[in-house]
């Protein structure tokens, strides 16, 4: 299941099938040349012939800058910053389910067996039931969801500030990374000053309601001033770490800090 | 023999007067490159959640997936912006800018525009441009501006939120920064066939003269 989804780099594109049926629509001469530069450099490969070795220092510079774009990003977050909020009326309705599957595999928890997993630099390691979340104090935010393909949309997520969890936990709030871990095996770090921010939400409820299985049920992370990839859902692990440990779209290339 | 002849003819046929700068040939170019990478990539990520109701095809995207066009773009913009700013001081400063684009009338944007759809548009002097040009080359800048930063209202609508409200939130960034690019590409399209009727001109900026 897991392997197939990672074929699906392109949500509801194949990657190899676009290739395929972009390659039938040239001549014979570019067609091999194009399948052989691969199609990470797409078009440009094509015009300057270049092969595939220049391919891979192309992506490896492409990485560095990425890097670099990530310790620019931190220098400009503003922690006091906060997300605009919107009122009632901007909440989008359906608010549209995404993900690299689709609706009906997305994972479906038990409530009453599940436990979210707190792990890494933090004084108390105990694991916590949903009932025991569900008593922490309650914040409410409409913020806008944007995702890195583009779109966006208004929702309204209710949950407990993370800020105030790690506080709770005793975490080593100088630590680099909170890293959390979904059901479905989906990883993602989060930036510790992202982290206590005041509006990054452990989230419970989508409109008030205990969040469906399309968005994300038991817990989700709301983090309205990243792209919605950082945002996972089907949380069962937290860690708090000073280690990168990478996350499923940040190590297919996308950028790792993409705040917003 | 013939070497000489070149030469001295050369000498002679050459203008001696330098029409576009050194650094206005250096920064010209080094724009090219990343306005092309921007577009390309730009177009990649476009066809991940397109504004309209169609797609570019992937011969002319660059990245070959969302995220590599993303890759793409947030590196290529550094050396857009860098050049872009190198290229606004420096026109500023020289006085290239009040030199070559100014003044700009209405009435001389309409006659030279009438002159050269009749054909009667000189181009003797390159380094004097018409009306039509400096409306055109002056309004790119413009352009060139508002895609600088209605792109970073879009990258950052929370860090630079009161940006993207002047640019009207942002979902509507993303309309005016697509409409920016298409300015972009129709100034493209003009400029390129204009430079290959002119062979002249385009020598000028590469050679310069």
């Amino acid at each position: 299941m897991i392997s197939r989804f990672r074929s699906l780099i392109i949500p509801g594109v194949d990657k190899k099938l676009l290739v395929k049926d972009a390659a039938k629509l040239m001549p014979d001469l570019s067609r091999r040349r194009f399948i052989a530069s691969g199609a990470s450099l797409g078009a440009l490969t094509l015009l300057t012939g270049c092969d595939v070795s220049d391919s891979l220092s192309a992506d490896k510079m492409l990485a560095q800058i990425s890097k670099f774009n990530d310790a620019v990003q931190a220098a400009i977050f503003n922690p006091n910053a906060l997300a605009p909020t919107y009122s009632e009326k901007d909440i989008k309705r359906p608010f549209p389910f995404n993900g690299f599957y689709s609706e009906d595999e997305a994972p479906e928890i038990d409530g009453n067996d599940w436990k979210l997993e707190v792990s890494g630099l933090v004084q108390n390691k105990k694991s916590w039931t949903l009932a025991e979340l569900h008593k922490l104090p309650e914040v409410s935010q409409i913020t806008r969801h944007i995702c890195v393909e583009g779109w966006s949309a208004i929702g309204s997520w209710q949950g407990t500030p993370l800020r105030d969890f790690l506080t709770l936990v005793g975490a080593d709030t100088k630590a680099k990374y909170v890293w959390f871990r979904c059901a479905e095996d989906y990883t993602s770090p989060l930036d510790m000053p992202t982290a206590l921010h005041p509006q990054t939400q452990m989230t419970f409820k989508f409109d008030n309601k205990i969040l469906p299985r399309a968005y994300g049920f038991p817990m989700k992370i709301r983090v309205p001033t990243k792209l919605g990839f950082k945002n996972p859902k089907y949380v069962v692990s937290m860690e708090v770490t000073n280690d990168y440990k990478g996350g499923y779209w940040e190590d297919m290339g996308y950028n790792s800090f993409s705040g917003s | 023999m013939s070497s000489i002849s070149f030469s001295a003819e050369k000498a002679t046929a050459a203008p001696t007067r330098v029409i576009q700068p050194a650094w206005v040939r250096i920064v010209h170019w080094i724009n090219a490159v990343a306005m092309v990478l921007m577009i390309m990539s730009g177009w990649q990520i476009y066809n991940a959640s397109p504004l309209f109701n169609f797609t570019f095809s992937p011969m002319i995207t660059l990245g070959g997936w969302l995220g590599g066009g993303i890759m793409w773009h947030l590196a290529a913009m550094w050396l857009l912006v860098a050049n872009g700013l190198v290229y606004l001081v420096t026109g500023l400063a020289t006085g290239r800018f009040r030199r070559k684009l100014l003044p700009i009338t209405a009435t001389g944007v309409i006659d030279d525009t009438r002159a050269a759809l009749t054909g009667k548009l000189s181009h003797d002097d390159l380094t004097k441009y018409n009306n039509v040009q400096k409306l055109l080359y002056a309004g790119i800048i413009v352009v060139g501006i508002l895609i600088v930063l209605s792109g970073l209202s879009i990258w950052k609508p929370v860090q630079f939120q009161y940006l993207t409200a002047l640019f009207g939130g942002y979902d509507f960034a993303r309309y005016v920064h697509f409409a920016m690019m298409a300015l972009i590409v129709a100034f493209l399209v003009v400029h390129v066939a204009l430079a290959l009727l002119v062979p002249k001109s385009l020598r000028a900026m590469i050679i310069g003269r």
